[in-house]
């Protein structure tokens, strides 16, 4: 998305019209540390199991890295996280925290609750604040009365816990959907059902299906993780490779 | 703050002078606990800063004022992203303890983290000195710590509003047990040198509401019994207290704030009708109605009102009101008041 904007400002300046295509003098290109890599995570908290997805491709630009990099990672049995945005800054974060839970495991002897490891993750990415990690976070789990959490962050570590949220390339696209279909938002005399976990993945399915269909960087495969009290359980389901 | 966006200003972060001798060692991610000295290391490592591919969240409505029945605070739930809604049901009005709640405006990341760092460092006061920061301490601790990081992109702009309360003693009483005014969410302190009696009230938040009108809490006043504050030694020390603290360096007391790219607004309804001499109701719906005009013309501003009551039993929530229904009543009002007139000009 980054990058196309870029690429649009170039070539068509700013009014609109197509720039001249002439060399009119050396352009400064700063190096810069950050790349966009797309994605889309999704997260959902039922009344007693919470759902975690992402789609799984990786991209940089107009090519695709890779079809199979999913983007939801296990923290412990009741917890995984849903990261997009830089690539390298989501894999070198996952390691931070899974340090830090080791750390938190050894010292206290427990697993850390999702709400703990929300309000870690705000004090890690807030640290950097001056630097900041380019991750859009969701966890998703459950917290310490079984119910469904989702905790959503922005890429300084302003957090929030939510019933649903989307993040990362299609986020403006799946969000409105989203407050619809869970939380029955701009609907007159509707009944408010709760959601089951049926109803849940299949929602998530059909969601991810039309991100796939208008969002460049979004699509190749859908990774579900529901996490329930009984465990993680995963499933993965294709969707658009173009 | 949403302004800033709208007019396109560059929102680089300036380049960090200072050095601070402590603060050269590198700073590994894992310590973070210790946040001061990480946070100043880091202004000082990187030159020139690299510019952030994001935006981060401004824009808001909140307010806040003074009356013979105490403080109210206001504020909207709208955390807006550039252009987008990253959240439409933030909390804006965070409470630190009983008798103190903060009004945050600018980043969201930054209000929430620095208010968590002011709610820990009054706690650690509280636990060595044995008794609670007044609201003008607080104010004054908040933007101490700001200080060191003026001139960076930290945009925190906070109201402080609170009830200082005068304690007294268990020896000035003579063997009568005195209650002291609510110790909030934190644990009950037991000083080893002051023989202060207390006793731990539990809290709720919420506070159920009738109607506009009426502030029927159900949560349990924290009790005032055997206190007498005539006897407290000098009156302006303690009762309702205002301070509009920025991340720029400014610290204000005053009766009447209202921050963020909604205040124009919010001050237009608010300067005209505030008073000393208000009662609680006319309060309560003045706030209200102000937050409702900035959110109907502010961009950034929007979706539900927050409203809190602060008294010197300690502060008081309201339900969190939706409103788009407010809208709509509006109109209706505005319809039955033209239909009125236009029938008056006929008789």
């Amino acid at each position: 998305f980054l990058l196309t904007a870029i690429m649009f400002a170039q070539v068509y300046g700013d009014n609109g019209k197509m720039k001249e295509y002439h060399y009119s003098g050396p352009v400064e290109h700063r190096f810069s540390p950050y790349s966009f890599n797309g994605g889309t995570v999704l997260a959902v908290a039922g009344e007693d199991f919470a759902i975690v997805a992402s789609d799984t491709r990786l991209s940089e630009g107009y090519s695709i890295h890779s079809r199979d990099s999913p983007k939801c990672y296990k923290l412990t049995n009741t917890t995984v996280i849903g990261c997009s945005g830089f690539h390298g800054d989501c894999l070198t974060l996952t390691k931070i925290i899974d340090a830090r839970l080791k750390m938190y495991k050894h010292s206290n002897n427990k697993s850390m609750t999702s709400g703990a490891i929300a309000a870690m993750l705000s004090t890690i990415l807030y640290g950097r604040r001056f630097f900041p990690y380019y991750v859009y976070n969701i966890i998703g789990g459950l917290d310490e009365e079984g119910k469904g959490a989702v905790y959503s962050f922005d890429p300084v570590g302003s957090y929030q816990r939510d019933t649903y949220k989307a993040g990362g390339s299609a986020s403006a696209m799946l969000q409105p959907l989203l407050d619809n279909q869970i939380g029955f938002k701009n609907m007159e005399g509707v009944q408010h059902l709760p959601l089951n976990q049926e109803k849940a993945v299949q929602l998530v399915k059909d969601v991810f299906i039309s991100a796939a269909e208008r969002d460049v960087y979004t699509g190749d495969a859908l990774r579900i993780c529901i996490v329930t009290k009984e465990g993680i359980k995963e499933e993965t389901v294709p969707l658009r490779k173009d | 703050m949403a302004l800033q966006d709208v007019s396109g200003f560059q929102d680089t972060p300036m380049s960090h002078m200072w050095n601070t001798p402590a603060s050269l060692s590198g700073s590994v991610p894992f310590r973070c606990d210790n946040r001061h000295t990480s946070l100043s290391s880091l202004s000082t490592s990187s030159s020139p800063p690299t510019r952030r591919p994001f935006p981060l969240s401004h824009g808001t409505t909140t307010l806040a004022f003074v009356f013979q029945g105490g403080v109210i605070a206001a504020a909207d739930t709208r955390a807006s992203c550039s252009g987008l809604v990253a959240c439409p049901s933030a909390q804006k009005i965070l409470p630190i303890h009983s008798h103190l709640l903060v009004t945050t405006s600018g980043s969201g990341a930054d209000c929430m983290l620095w208010e968590r760092i002011l709610a820990r460092e009054i706690r650690l006061y509280q636990l060595r000195h044995g008794r609670r920061l007044s609201i003008t301490g607080s104010a004054k601790l908040l933007s101490h710590m700001l200080h060191p990081f003026k001139g960076t992109d930290v945009c925190v702009a906070a109201i402080l509003c609170g009830w200082d309360v005068e304690e007294v003693r268990v020896e000035e009483f003579k063997g009568q047990r005195v209650d002291r005014m609510g110790s909030g969410r934190d644990d009950s302190i037991s000083p080893a040198k002051r023989p202060i009696e207390e006793t731990v009230m539990s809290t709720s938040d919420a506070c159920s509401q009738d109607d506009l009108t009426d502030c029927a809490c159900e949560r349990t006043r924290h009790a005032v019994t055997d206190v007498d504050l005539t006897r407290s030694p000098v009156r302006d020390r303690c009762g309702p207290k205002l301070f509009y603290v920025c991340s720029d360096g400014t610290r204000l007391q005053g009766e009447l704030f209202s921050v963020g790219s909604g205040s124009p607004y919010a001050y237009g309804v608010l300067d005209g009708e505030v008073r000393w001499s208000l009662n609680e109701e006319e309060a309560i719906s003045l706030a209200r109605e102000a937050v409702y005009r900035a959110t109907h013309r502010d961009a950034y501003s929007g979706n539900c009102v927050d409203l809190f009551h602060i008294t010197a039993q300690g502060y008081c929530r309201r339900d969190r009101e939706d409103l788009r229904e407010e809208y709509h009543r509006n109109r209706e009002r505005v319809l039955k008041r033209g239909k009125e007139e236009s029938e008056e000009d006929k008789k």
